[in-house]
């Protein structure tokens, strides 16, 4: 089943995808997707993001094989939904976009086993995490200056069950810029696969409903500017759009 | 464990969000101690702009609350450090206006497993069940005249370990609220984690610490082995 939360004529919704290519909402209204302001479609807990975890991306980032996954938190204020505007200020020369599978914890991990790893997985869906590499120093890098900026992490559209995810380890990906396609990648690809990832997470930290990883991006990444529009897609989860703003549309 | 960050305190916006924010290297003995490393690689210099780490829901820990040792390791550092709590959406604030967007501080413990190098984020040094106790109340605003005139005591068992004061900090409370706003909003009841000062004293399972901060009150953990 996939779900996304919307708001709609004064309240927030839950809604399902109809079939004419709009929404169903659960009080039965069918509204077109331009209609409604998408959400993050669930109530996101802790947000990990990891690091350098394609091959490829690592290579075009000229970064050495890890032996320990490069990951990072990042706090609640800095995520939008599908259809949201992002910022780009004015003095930055390379701001990208990252497509990621984001895999949502559905029940409490502490300390599973890769071969139990996936009974805690709830669900999928995209992430485009964004990234302004202007700003990286060598501090805890990548700093959240970097990474966690407002509107800097768009999730959605769906909340995608798990269930309806045949294989989350062969999944291609891919960006578009204004149309183009950037980006490719599968998550067959990726260097620390979902199991793995929630056993060492969850050997240090315990892992609750809500909490998501988005498990990183292949290479092709590119510098945005206000006015592109970029759209991430996961095979069985839909595509994902957002627009770059500039300063002016948020008084800077 | 990782009970609690329902503290209540009688001032808007009367309860904590979950979000923690920790700025790193923004104690002036934090850079004294790393000494000639902060110019050499991978550094290469002092950071230009704050460094910060999220300290996630997993870690939040109240006051009287027992924290554990990970198996496999004999002591942890403390964090002794003051919170500072939002009161009111802060985004691009002013240094003159930064003040006016606190609702009040906490003491906050900001436990971390050792480690000596800050070029990757650290979450499995710092973001481990039970590694943020906070508290024990929020005190509003107004009851402390100046967050950057803060003396902050540490005694493990009794004995006084450290003395920390915010006049130290690198950027001030307002400074590095100003900062920080400038690329991340910080939402009511946020809690941001202003800086730690260094050498930081360590803790064994089987100890008590108890952080005092003038007006805010005393910050009390026992430290215990992890069960096998």
């Amino acid at each position: 089943m996939m779900r996304a939360r919307v708001a709609f004529s004064g309240a927030i919704h839950a809604a399902t995808p109809d079939s004419t290519g709009g929404l169903r909402l659960t009080d039965g209204r069918h509204v077109t997707e331009a209609e409604v302001v998408w959400l993050p479609p669930f109530a996101v807990g802790t947000l990990i993001a990891l690091g350098l975890n394609y091959a490829d991306h690592a290579k075009e980032l000229a970064f050495n094989a890890q032996e320990e996954p490069l990951a990072f938190l990042k706090g609640p204020g800095t995520l939008i939904g599908h259809r949201g505007t992002t910022r780009r200020p004015a003095d930055v020369k390379f701001m990208h976009y990252e497509c990621e599978l984001a895999v949502i914890i559905g029940r409490r991990a502490h300390r599973v086993t890769r071969s139990a790893a996936m009974e805690h997985v709830a669900g999928y869906c995209i992430a485009n995490d964004y990234a302004i590499r202007d700003y990286l120093e060598n501090w805890y890098r990548p700093n959240l200056r970097v990474k966690n900026r407002d509107g800097g992490t768009v999730l959605g559209p769906w909340f995608v069950d798990a269930s309806d995810v045949a294989d989350p380890s062969n999944l291609g990906l891919r960006t578009f810029v204004n149309g183009k396609m950037i980006q490719q990648g599968n998550t067959r690809d990726l260097i620390f696969d979902i199991p793995y990832l929630i056993e060492y997470l969850s050997s240090f930290m315990s892992l609750a409903p809500g909490d998501v990883i988005l498990t990183g991006t292949p290479e092709g990444v590119v510098n945005v500017m206000p006015g592109d529009e970029v759209a991430c897609e996961i095979d069985g989860l839909g595509r994902l759009v957002n627009t770059i703003a500039a300063d002016d549309a948020f008084g800077r | 464990m990782a009970s609690t960050c329902t503290i209540p305190f009688d001032i808007a916006p009367f309860g904590l969000s979950g979000a923690v924010y920790g700025a790193l290297v923004n104690h002036r003995t934090a850079l004294v101690e790393l000494g000639d490393e902060v110019a050499r690689p991978p550094y290469n210099g002092a950071p230009r702009a704050p460094v910060l780490y999220v300290k996630p829901r997993n870690t939040l820990a109240a006051s009287g609350d027992a924290v554990e040792i990970p198996a496999g390791m004999t002591d942890l550092e403390l964090g002794a450090c003051l919170g500072l709590v939002i009161g009111r959406p802060a985004c691009n604030v002013s240094i003159a206006a930064a003040p006016d967007h606190i609702a009040g501080y906490l003491i906050v413990n900001d436990i971390s497993v050792p480690h000596e190098s800050f070029y990757r984020p650290s979450i499995r040094m710092k973001a481990r069940d039970g590694f943020c106790p906070l508290g024990p109340a929020v005190v509003a605003r107004g009851a402390i005249a100046d967050p950057d005139a803060l003396t902050i005591r540490t005694y493990v068992d009794g004995a006084l370990v450290q003395v920390a004061r915010t006049a130290e900090l690198v950027r001030s409370t307002a400074m590095l609220l100003a900062h920080v706003t400038e690329f991340m909003t910080l939402a009511p009841g946020d809690v941001l984690a202003v800086g730690v000062a260094k050498p930081a004293p360590r803790v064994r399972a089987g100890q008590s610490v108890d952080i005092v901060i003038d007006g805010l009150g005393t910050l009390s953990n026992r430290f215990v082995a992890a069960p096998g």
